[in-house]
């Protein structure tokens, strides 16, 4: 043998040991969480063993990851989630990722089906009542998107009921007696309504009068916004917990008060936000692909893109401004509820002066509890909080010394009440920004677009500005949620219940990393599938199933006597 | 004390529900293979549960709620404890769930293949698993105080589970073959027939072999004896009701008969889970229903809710049935789908 090989060798026997070394010191740092409450790791030992590696693999990749940089921006807000998501190792990470995971993608299409149907409904109800037969078109092409999304909003949601269990099973326990009363109003009120309706909306076109058919549409779109009601008050109790006490026994959260769950502050402010969101979701989707639908240009088709591009203006422009608005609303109820939250979506580290700044920009810097650079407005933090113009806003290191004077006693002094700042400060600014752009591309669209100067196919950019607006939405609504996620940190039940206390004592980094890829990989085809289904819906265009019934009215077609 | 067992009942209730309603919704889905020989049949059989799937699925949505709403710790370690499978049933109604209408969209004949056949194993996987989960829980597994589940393999799978599972599918898709018979026209209809004339001897067999296997390997004939005897017989007794109407050609009484005997599976299990909800290894340690129950004031509440809203709902469930009652023939090619 001689050296070269000698040394190739060495070499990868010396990669072998490292990998080795390093894996057992990972399976022994797992196993000290893993085995607290111990059992014989489940019947998927070899799969452990397996995905134990796969993990290792995927902590390093996103150890590198963490360092990107793009465009010479080192990616901030990412490696906070990730770096908050390794805190307390693997299990819960990998609980709230897939969470995060399932909730991010369920949330793409609810928030659009909920604003499709009621969209769909405004169309069908103007087809019924002024008998124009263009609407009649566009609730059937827009209803066609409409149906895309909803199955897979439906198909996700089944994985949000069947997850608390799953993963969250000492969350389960411990807020059963409050949470599960609105999931089960919830599908008994909401869940019914909408799927027997819509399957009767679906298939009743050549039944019933245009009067009748549009109240199905209706009232499955009032069944998909009475299903955010209760879901949201479920999630407010999450935020603001009212109408309960903790049971001396058990110790677990006791129900005293259902109206008190019902009328919380929180619930009446989110609400009107998400659904107003909603609406502005799905109305900007159809303003973007009937955008894309003029663009090319076909004759026939010119009357109801445009018809459909007005609608969607008229439509995103107003749920725009009055999601704004409702997003002040529950602005306001935060600072007193969740100051911790205000404060990092501001970057607040120091008390503010009196009237507040208000930083458009800044750097945060989490470690070291500091802002710089920032770019202030002064006064408009105050205006923004109280509709004053003055008055202080409490930072965050302020707010963390009351929390643990509060919370001492009860969680340990080793808490960290500080919510990953930049993210929230961020997604805040993201969340914000693109609601405002798209008030302005919607007015400006509507400007060129006017009856008296319609000139919005001449200005080609305007449509492709448009049509790339489709995904703005989807990132403010997940932005959104992200303020009031991870802004409940550390808590999944504020003041009462951590998230580290949450998960589930038989879960497994096997079970979960397998869960995870599982979903990660089925999310990823019904996400591409339904984009592409969408596309090809918008490529034939309003008036492509009509071409394509006739032909199928031959009985010697093909396909009706098979091969 | 009265109102958490009337939660249980309840919780069977939506169960018993569910397989009837999706019972059937699994067996079409099975029947586009074995039933179908072509596209168009394949079509034809999938439009008949068209406006109605997504509604009969609800009633698991409304099950898992409120078992959630009223009995927490039961859900808390049913679903913990079952992980993989419930996994592997949720994989199953995701790809039944969007494969509707992605093969509306298809266009290519690849991609009406690949979700027609989503449609296929998401109505194999779920009953399947289900049953499993089921029948493995009633054998009693491993727990801890806590009320977690650490079930090992063999608690899992073993013969029981596997047995049930089985029937549960093969009760499906007998089932479902009876609501096809109701629901189409032509030469389907009769092949469904046949094919049935063949399943139900099998199905016979399988559920011998099943109630034998619960004898054995669980406690339901020893704590309750007549009871788990008259609802075995109760199962049996309906699928011979089944079979009656295969033979006389009576659709009505076989849709009927399938149906209830799928139902009556869920009563056998609730009979003899009574008054336990997760039966432990360590008799300490299994979960009862008084333990596992919200406190009265949340059950209450529950309780009017349900009686307000469950009466509202079968109301417009049952009328949503009666718009769609004409015979599909996929002959004539009019299926709009």
């Amino acid at each position: 043998m001689n050296n070269g090989t000698n040394k190739l060798l060495k070499s990868l026997y010396s990669i072998c040991k490292i990998n080795i070394e390093v894996y057992l010191a990972f399976l022994n740092k797992l196993h000290p969480l893993t085995t607290e409450k111990h059992r014989g790791i489940s019947f998927l030992e070899p799969l452990e063993a397996i995905f134990s590696q796969v993990y290792l693999l995927l902590n390093r990749l996103i150890n590198h990851m963490i360092n990107l940089y793009i465009l010479g921006f080192k990616l901030i807000c990412f490696k906070e989630v990730i770096n908050m998501l390794s805190v307390g190792l693997s299990i819960v990470s990998l609980a709230r990722f897939q969470f995060a995971m399932t909730t991010v993608f369920h949330f793409f299409f609810v928030p659009f089906s909920i604003g499709m149907g009621f969209l769909v409904a405004i169309m069908e109800t103007i087809y019924a009542v002024k008998k124009d037969k263009d609407y009649l078109d566009m609730a059937k092409f827009w209803g066609k998107i409409f149906l895309l999304s909803f199955a897979v909003g439906i198909v996700t949601g089944i994985i949000q009921e069947f997850q608390f269990g799953m993963n969250w099973s000492e969350y389960s326990r411990f807020m059963g007696d409050v949470f599960g009363a609105p999931l089960a109003i919830e599908a008994l009120l909401a869940f019914f309504i909408e799927s027997v309706f819509i399957g009767i909306w679906m298939f009743t076109w050549d039944r019933f009068k245009p009067g009748v058919h549009a109240l199905m549409i209706w009232i499955t779109s009032i069944g998909t916004m009475l299903s955010a009601i209760w879901i949201l008050a479920a999630n407010s109790f999450m935020q603001h917990p009212t109408g309960f006490k903790i049971n001396n026994v058990t110790g677990r959260v006791q129900l005293t008060d259902f109206g008190a769950v019902i009328s919380n502050p929180q619930l009446w402010r989110a609400f009107p936000h998400v659904i107003l969101a909603a609406f502005m979701t799905a109305a900007v989707v159809i303003t973007g692909m009937s955008a894309y639908g003029l663009l090319r240009k076909k004759k026939n088709e010119n009357i109801f893109f445009k018809k459909s591009l007005r609608f969607g203006l008229w439509a995103s422009l107003i749920f725009a401004i009055l999601s704004a608005g409702a997003g002040d609303l529950q602005t306001r109820q935060i600072i007193n509820d969740q100051p911790m939250k205000f404060a990092a979506t501001e970057g607040i580290y120091e008390d503010t002066k009196d009237p507040a700044p208000w930083t458009v920009v800044a750097l945060i810097n989490a470690k070291d509890h500091k802002t710089t650079n920032q770019v202030e407005i002064p006064g408009v933090l105050s205006i923004m909080s109280y509709h004053k113009l003055s008055g202080s806003v409490k930072g965050m290191n302020t707010i963390n010394k009351e929390l643990h004077a509060k919370y001492d006693k009860q969680f340990g002094k080793n808490m960290n009440y500080y919510v990953p700042p930049k993210t929230l400060f961020w997604s805040f600014r993201v969340m914000t920004g693109f609601d405002a752009l798209i008030m302005l591309v919607s007015l400006v669209g509507l400007i060129f677009s006017r009856k008296k100067k319609d000139t919005i196919e001449s200005h080609k950019w305007m449509l492709v500005v448009l049509g790339i607006c489709i995904w703005v939405p989807f990132i403010a609504n997940s932005a959104g949620w992200f303020i009031t996620e991870f802004g409940r940190y550390p808590w999944i039940v504020y003041g009462l219940f951590t998230i580290a206390q949450a998960v589930s004592p038989t879960s497994t980094v096997a079970t979960l990393l397998f869960s995870n890829i599982v979903y990660f990989l089925l999310f990823a085809l019904l996400g591409g599938v339904m984009v592409w289904y969408s596309r090809q819906t918008l490529h034939h265009g309003p008036y492509y199933e009509e071409a394509d019934s006739k032909q199928n009215v031959d009985p010697f077609a093909k396909e009706a006597f098979g091969k | 004390m009265t109102l958490s067992i009337l939660w249980f009942l309840i919780i069977g209730l939506l169960f018993a529900i569910f397989l009837f309603m999706e019972g059937f919704d699994f067996g079409v889905g099975m029947s586009t293979r074995f039933l179908a020989k072509n596209d168009a049949e394949r079509v034809a059989i999938m439009s008949t549960i068209g406006p109605h799937w997504d509604a009969n699925e609800t009633w698991l949505v409304t099950a898992g709620g409120a078992m959630f709403a009223s009995l927490p710790l039961w859900y808390a370690s049913l679903f913990s404890g079952y992980y993989i499978l419930f996994l592997l049933v949720l994989v199953g109604l995701i790809l039944r769930g969007v494969s509707f209408e992605f093969h509306k969209h298809a266009e290519t004949n690849a991609g009406r293949n690949l979700w027609m056949w989503a449609f296929f194993v998401g109505s194999i996987l779920p009953p399947f698993f289900l049953c499993m989960i089921l029948l493995s829980m009633v054998q009693g597994i491993p727990m801890n105080a806590n009320g977690d589940a650490f079930p090992k393999f063999f608690d899992v799978v073993n013969l029981l589970s596997v047995v049930g599972g089985v029937a549960g599918v093969l009760l499906s898709l007998v089932h479902g073959l009876n609501f096809i018979r109701l629901r189409v026209a032509g030469p389907l209809r009769d092949r469904a027939r046949n094919l049935n004339k063949i399943l139900y001897p099998i199905l016979f067999l399988g559920e011998v072999v099943f109630a034998v296997l619960v004898f054995l390997q669980t406690d339901f004939f020893t704590k309750r004896f007549a009871s788990s005897l008259i609802i075995t017989a109760l199962i049996v007794l309906f699928s011979l009701l089944g079979y009656y109407g295969v033979l006389k050609n009576r659709e009505g009484w076989s849709f009927a008969g399938s149906g209830l005997s799928l139902s009556m599976v869920i009563v056998l299990l609730f009979n003899g889970l009574f008054p336990r909800v997760m039966i432990a290894t360590n008799p300490a340690h299994s979960i009862l229903i008084k333990n596992a129950a919200n406190s009265q004031y949340t059950l209450t509440i529950m309780t009017i809710v349900a009686c307000i809203l469950v009466p509202i709902v079968v109301i417009y469930f049952i009328w949503s049935y009666s718009l769609f009652t004409k015979r599909i023939n996929p002959r004539e090619n009019t299926v709009k789908y």
